[in-house]
């Protein structure tokens, strides 16, 4: 065993409302800067839809992640001789034109324009070429679906979903859509990191963060391709790749990440968890359905006095195990296991897990009302969006494993209706709690954590101390330049 | 007096700034070295700008190297018409491929738009300066045949005067003017490796064929683990 720490998230997607709050405080603080504007650390995308970049779930287009080979797990994208070979050129890069070209507006015309009949407009410039321009795309384009069923169709994962079970399920009057908050997911087999030619990205040894060392990359741009969430942005005005840094100088100063912080759902949690680092790659290498249950069980008990014994071997902290053992990630992903990693198929082994979103797939409208309740269990088939669209999206296409979650939260939605409305029969809630593997106990447990979980139980970060001593040696202010990376000096791009 | 300037006195401090600025820069702005893709901007122009171009001219300069380090073995090819015609052939094919890809180059930053915004002037100055070296020695592969030979006998003994701290212009203060200005344009080209992206010639990743495939990085020492500390893919 080698125990290491790592600090990690839940997104509970039925809180999610898609207000892009989150998206505005990390781009307010990180990529407000010139090379970045067209960078959303974090976004959210509508599903189903194409996302952002568009199609950016499509490896046979990006080529991003692991494939097996030889039960070993080896990069989609290319060998290590490839990558100097394509160096001049990658084939498989995403342009601005799948992001999009980012603009501003000439919002001096609204003040300097004549007195005339018409309202002033502000014209859109681009923020690369300084010229004006139609604008053709944006970051959340389909934001909604933007009313039409298109980009819902150019989903990747549909290709899991049978004939029938398009036509029925993406009919436009039956369309149900939902939000996917996405930020890099700080995984524990990182595609990004592994494909980059000049070593420039690592994990930070004592929380798993991944960062792109600004000194060291060359911008070869592998690591963009390497990615398959596209969460590596390459900077072309100072020539560096630029990725989420989960706002480490926040947390080495208590405070949670700018999109965990602002977030108005409160569907976001954040907490470390204790893994065996010797598992990584057997773990990346079993097949498609057994994916999840092999991250889960990277994942270990933090509370084993073994694994106690072993993290402190490694230099973890009586702190950093006490956060651990208060972390409600591991609740989430261990103990009740109802959030699930995105795309496992990817096998980067990601940090970042989402509880699935019963709400728009159960729900339906009776007679004008909103009814979120009704026979479920025998209707698992028929779900609004069907459950092969979520084992595609987050487990492999494993659907048990999607299964499971939606039977425990739909448990927990009528365990807690029968007590609050009290227009359930206990037989049927104890009916319920039994085909859903669950008890009262775990079912209020989720209950809470979802609902009624305080800001400090849902951000559990243990002290890192690392301010005091930075603040020892200089004012921390100094290291807040224009490429928000820690530099003292001012940066400029290579000349 | 000028042959002095031209092959002695500019060489030495081409190399002098290339080496000084290159190293400074290297430790005190590490930040600045990068190839400073534009790819994201601009994708199809530049497959047919950079691919040819960087792939001619690496095999060019491999030719301009080795004669230089392994001085007897480039003797030895050249002891043989049909391998020296080869390496003929094989040189004005490389040096067209790479006019080739540097003309696509200068079109894309002038013609395409968003590369264009993203270019500095220094880019300009290095894009034409190496526009212009080019442009020289393929001239001089055209009008002057068996370059490949007399450059074993003027440039050769030349360049390794200069590293030997012995420096004498007589090999190469005959040679006609065309080739001359190659000569010292290619030391301009060393001297503008710290004022440009060029720099990052020096960092091509070889370390990537060997380097683990995860990467740990503490920021102290513990127990038993370095700072940098891989996990599998060695
Ligand atoms: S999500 Fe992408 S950028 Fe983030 S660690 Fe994983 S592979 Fe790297
Ligand atoms: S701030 Fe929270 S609720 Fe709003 S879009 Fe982001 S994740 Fe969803």
């Amino acid at each position: 065993m080698d125990i290491r720490a790592q600090v990690s998230m839940v997104f509970h997607l039925d809180k999610c409302i898609g207000c892009h709050t989150c998206s505005i405080a990390c781009k307010n603080i990180w990529t407000p800067r010139r090379g970045t504007e067209y960078m959303w650390w974090n976004n959210v995308e509508t599903k189903p839809g194409t996302g952002y970049p568009t199609l950016w779930e499509d490896q046979g287009k990006y080529r991003g992640g692991w494939a097996v080979h030889k039960g070993k797990p080896k990069l989609k994208l290319q060998g290590r001789a490839g990558a100097l070979a394509n160096i001049f050129f990658n084939p498989y890069l995403p342009t601005m034109g799948d992001y999009y070209e980012p603009w501003t507006y000439h919002y001096e015309d609204l003040a300097n324009a004549p007195e005339g009949d018409d309202q002033p407009v502000a014209t859109p410039v681009s923020e690369i070429t300084g010229r004006d321009m139609e604008i053709e795309a944006g970051p959340n384009w389909d934001d909604d679906l933007s009313g039409s069923y298109i980009y819902a169709e150019s989903d990747p994962n549909r290709l899991a979903l049978t004939p029938e079970e398009r036509e029925v399920s993406f009919r436009m009057e039956r369309l149900a859509f939902f939000y996917l908050p996405r930020i890099c997911n700080h995984c524990l087999n990182p595609g990004c990191l592994a494909a980059c030619p000049a070593g420039a990205i690592y994990k930070r040894g004592m929380d798993g963060i991944v960062l792109v060392s600004q000194d060291k990359c060359r911008a070869w741009r592998m690591c963009i391709s390497g990615c398959p969430y596209k969460k590596v942005y390459y900077n072309w005005a100072t020539g560096k790749s630029e990725k989420c840094i989960l706002c480490y100088p926040r947390q080495e100063t208590q405070q949670p990440p700018a999109c965990f912080h602002a977030c108005v759902g409160r569907i976001r949690y954040l907490g470390l968890v204790l893994y065996d680092a010797k598992m990584i790659e057997a773990a990346a290498s079993v097949p498609d359905h057994e994916l999840v249950s092999a991250h889960r069980d990277i994942i270990k008990d933090p509370f084993d006095p073994e694994v106690i014994a072993r993290a402190k071997e490694n230099g973890i902290s009586d702190h950093m195990i006490k956060a651990a053992q208060s972390s409600p990630v591991y609740k989430f992903v261990k103990e009740w296991r109802i959030a699930l990693p995105l795309h496992p198929e990817f096998r980067t082994l990601p940090m970042l897990f989402y509880v699935p979103p019963l709400l728009p797939v159960t729900a339906s409208m009776k007679d004008g009302i909103y009814e979120s309740t009704g026979e479920f269990f025998g209707s698992l088939e028929n779900l609004r969006v069907p459950l092969r669209y979520f084992a595609s999206l987050l487990a492999g296409g494993n659907e048990a494993e999607v299964e499971r979650s939606f039977k425990k939260l739909y448990a927990v939605r009528v365990y807690r209706r029968a007590q609050t409305a009290g227009d359930i029969s206990q037989k049927e809630v104890s009916r319920v709690l039994e085909a859903a593997d669950t008890s009262p106990e775990e079912v209020e447990a989720i209950y809470k954590m979802s609902s009624l979980a305080s800001y400090e139980e849902r951000f559990v970060m243990p002290p890192f101390m690392r301010e005091a001593a930075i603040e020892a040696e200089e004012e921390p202010s100094r290291r807040k330049t224009d490429a928000g990376a820690g530099f003292i000096s001012k940066l400029r791009r290579g000349i | 007096m000028s042959d002095t300037v031209y092959f002695i006195a500019f060489p030495y401090l081409a190399l002098f700034a290339a080496l000084g600025g290159g190293l400074y820069r290297y430790y005190k702005h590490r930040f600045t070295y990068s190839s400073v893709s534009s790819q994201l901007l601009e994708n199809r122009m530049l497959f047919w700008g950079s691919v040819p171009w960087h792939y001619g001219i690496i095999l060019i300069l491999l030719a301009h190297i080795v004669p230089l380090v392994a001085t007897p073995f480039w003797i030895w090819l050249h002891a043989d018409p049909t391998r020296i015609l080869l390496l003929e052939v094989i040189g004005s094919a490389m040096g067209f491929l790479a006019i080739l890809g540097m003309a696509a180059l200068i079109l894309r930053r002038l013609f395409s738009l968003k590369p264009r915004h993203a270019t500095s002037i220094m880019d300009w100055v290095l894009l034409i300066d190496l526009a212009f070296q080019i442009a020289l020695g393929f001239y001089i592969t055209l009008y002057y045949r068996w370059g490949s030979s007399w450059y074993l006998f003027t440039a050769t003994p030349w360049i390794r005067s200069l590293a030997a701290l012995n420096p004498r212009v007589d090999f190469v203060n005959e040679l006609p003017p065309v080739v001359q200005l190659h000569f010292v344009n290619g030391f301009l080209v060393i001297a503008l490796i710290p004022f440009t992206r060029l720099g990052h010639l020096f960092t091509v990743p070889v370390t990537y064929l060997w380097r683990p495939f995860q990467v740990f990085i503490w920021s102290r020492k513990k127990n038993g683990y370095n700072e940098t500390g891989g996990i599998y893919g060695k």
